[in-house]
């Protein structure tokens, strides 16, 4: 499965609970969609670190870096 | 299930005795009221208390081979005696019944001491071969089936419980110090060592091997994971590896309903019993028959989740309610037969739900214990990925609030709850690697009951017992991944030791039922073991594949429902208006000071810390749980066993 295919299959089960792809927008704001609160960005960064091998700093904890599907693949591809 | 018992000369003695046979085995006739049996031979007795489940006719045992050259007596099922009969049978064997027992005679016949190894099954068994005068006592895997021994005078006795040896025991038993030790750290003694001083347990995939008065013990199996590398673990897409799982869990619960007489199942309202019981529905072929148990607290209540499988599968049910003042009623019993200091009451209903199944007719119950050993379900499995998630980055601001998540209680936004957040669970962050990691928390808490041992006890206690036990976990898991070490450890400490013969087999066969238990099916775990940690759980989302698998059964609600820990009331169950006059008795300081094992002063300010409505922590509970056990089990094994008429 492709990077990005992974990273919706993950939101999609975790925090929509569905399989429904049309749930989620690769643009949209977690926060501002409410799919994922503040504990749910520290999952989103263990499933991140666990998936892909990287590690998340403190101060990279931002919406830039994780806040939609979209910027999460751009800040994974600049970790890699 | 049934009881065993016996006793070996470990020099050339006298004959054993009928009469210490039939007092060891008096003992034992609530776990097999069916029928009794004994051989005697110049060296060993043998003795057997039934409960009739296959076979009803041909089982009867002790069992011999044709030349009685090898007798045997077992307690358990073994699940592939047909295709082990049949293999044995192309082989050349003739056999004279169509009972499982006959099967392992003849399997330890062709393949020595690796009989154990074909077996797929639960079991404690004494063997007796004649011609090499050797005793082996075997028992299975996990630790389903009890066996414990001691050697006193030069005779090895061995039983299913510790009170049938106590019964013919040569000397008074006495309580094991580094045990209760071991007890208010781990919840259960490690090892082979029981609460009793000089009675052990032939340990979960062990035998004992015992001739011309040498014991040896030989271990045949044990929870082994691969090495933390990508290539070790099993191949394959999610899907596949899900519907491998599938089919693995469906034989293990098939080969489980094999019975002569019917089957019913423990229905919690949780994913696995869940599972379980759709696995039976679907694939079963027996009517399906369940019973659950639920409490007047609603907090620890899942009737309702219960309720909604029931409509699902359609089930004929019984349930019962457990009212707080029951658990205080049936306390005596239960420690009667945990044979041990219990640290919450969690047993007490266990009990009362096997007695309804059996007074409703019914000797065999399939229940889904181990499923979150095997599958990862437990918060403690949770907590050690956020442990380790945090001890990778110690300093983070924020990756501590994901503990948050487990315990929504917790106000971390505060100052002081943030120190208090990083004094409990922060403990031991630069030690990742151990073991025991996801568990330190919760030893270091349990720990803090031992503040009320009495001074002469802790003074006797030697911490190089657990240093050395938590060391031997660290070699034995080496470089297995973390999520794998915890699995290990829970595996082979608290379920082993606590779960599954506190909340299991005990309590179950206080009134003679036999728990089955698919999840725990070596065939099952030998597969969980070689997942990905990440597929059994998906960074917090629990027994991840499980549920993949299992989805197309179940309800959506119980899929995604939080999973609830089982827990039954503690402090509230002994001290109300008009409860039992033991709980004062036992908790009184010329009690407590006559056993010796606690410190009476500051037992008797906890004791007013409740009676004043001040005590509902955690901590208080535990400590009031390991008081008033050790206090029965003193009284009922220590003090009173010699005089008491059984």
């Amino acid at each position: 499965m492709e990077l990005r295919d992974k990273l919706r299959a993950f939101i999609l089960e975790s925090y929509l609970f569905t399989d429904d792809q049309t749930q989620l927008d690769d643009k949209a704001s977690f926060l501002q969609s409410g799919i994922i609160d503040s504990t749910g960005i520290l999952e989103l960064i263990f499933f991140l670190e666990e998936q892909y091998g990287i590690k998340v700093a403190d101060e990279e904890m931002i919406p830039e870096n994780l806040d939609s599907v979209d910027n999460v693949m751009k800040f994974v591809s600049s970790k890699k | 299930m049934c009881g065993i018992a016996g006793y070996l000369n470990l020099s050339d003695g006298s004959r054993p005795e009928q009469t210490q046979l039939d007092k060891m085995i008096k003992m034992l006739r609530h776990r097999g009221p069916d029928d009794f049996g004994f051989y005697t031979d110049k060296q060993i007795g043998l003795a057997h208390a039934r409960l009739s489940i296959i076979d009803l006719e041909g089982g009867h045992q002790p069992m011999a081979d044709g030349d009685e050259s090898v007798w045997l007596v077992f307690n358990g099922e073994i699940f592939n005696y047909i295709e082990l009969r049949e293999q044995l049978m192309k082989a050349g064997v003739h056999f004279k019944s169509h009972s499982d027992t006959e099967v392992i005679i003849y399997l330890y016949k062709i393949y020595g001491l690796d009989f154990a190894k074909h077996l797929n099954g639960q079991f404690a068994i004494a063997l007796w071969d004649k011609t090499s005068s050797t005793l082996i006592l075997a028992r299975d895997r996990v630790g389903i089936d009890p066996l414990f021994y001691s050697i006193q005078d030069n005779k090895l006795y061995f039983a299913s419980e510790i009170k049938s040896i106590l019964a013919v025991a040569p000397h008074s038993p006495s309580l094991n110090i580094q045990s209760l030790n071991q007890i208010l750290t781990y919840w259960s003694a490690v090892a082979a060592d029981t609460l009793f001083e000089n009675i052990f347990e032939v340990k979960p995939g062990e035998m004992l091997i015992v001739n011309q008065g040498k014991i040896k013990s030989q271990r045949y199996w044990d929870w082994l994971y691969p090495d933390d590398a990508a290539e070790n673990y099993l191949p394959g897409s999610e899907q596949d590896l899900a519907a491998e799982l599938h089919d693995k869990l469906v034989q293990a619960t098939q080969i489980r309903l094999r019975s002569d007489v019917p089957v019913a199942a423990y229905l919690s309202g949780g994913l696995d019993s869940s599972v379980l019981v759709s696995l039976i529905h679907h694939y079963g072929n027996v009517p399906l028959r369940t019973f659950s148990i639920g409490f007047e607290d609603k907090s620890l209540d899942e009737s309702s989740f219960q309720q909604e499988l029931i409509k699902h599968v359609g089930t004929e049910h019984s349930h019962m309610l457990c009212k707080n003042q029951d658990i205080a009623q049936h306390f005596e019993r239960t420690i009667w037969h945990t044979e041990t200091t219990i640290l919450r009451t969690a047993p007490v209903p266990m009990m009362m739900l096997s007695g309804l199944v059996h007074s409703s007719g019914y000797k065999v119950v399939l229940t889904g214990e181990g499923s979150d050993e095997v599958l990862g379900g437990y918060d403690i499995f949770k907590e050690g990925k956020i442990r380790q998630f945090w001890a990778k980055n110690p300093q983070s601001r924020f990756r501590p609030l994901l503990l948050k998540k487990l315990y929504p209680y917790l106000d971390i936004s505060q100052s002081n709850s943030r120190a208090y957040l990083e004094a409990f669970f922060g403990i031991h962050l630069d030690q990742s690697s151990a073991a025991g990691f996801a568990h330190m928390p919760r030893w270091n808490t349990t720990s803090k009951t031992k503040t009320f041992l009495a001074p002469a006890i802790s003074d006797k206690i030697n911490q190089d017992t657990n240093i050395q036990f938590e060391k031997s976990l660290d070699e034995m898991t080496g470089n297995w991944h973390a999520f794998n070490k915890s699995q290990y450890v829970e595996a082979r400490v608290l379920m082993a030791k606590y779960l599954l013969s506190s909340q299991g087999d005990r309590m179950l066969m206080s009134n003679a039922v036999e728990g089955r238990f698919p999840f725990l099916d070596h065939n099952v775990i030998e597969f969980a073991n070689k997942l990905k940690p990440s597929l059994k759980m998906k960074v917090l989302n629990e027994k991840y594949l499980l549920k993949k698998s299992m989805q197309q059964y179940l309800p959506a609600s119980i899929v995604k429902r939080n999973k609830q820990p089982y827990r039954a009331p503690d402090i509230p169950s002994f001290f109300y208006p008009g409860a039992p006059e033991y709980i004062d008795e036992l908790l009184s300081a010329n009690s407590i000071r006559d056993a010796g094992y606690f410190d009476d002063k500051k037992v008797g300010m906890l004791v007013k810390k409740i009676r004043a409505g001040k005590a509902t922590g955690y901590k208080d509970n535990m400590t009031l749980m390991a008081v008033l056990s050790t206090q029965m089990w003193h009284q009922l094994f220590i003090k009173d066993f010699r005089t008491r008429n059984y």
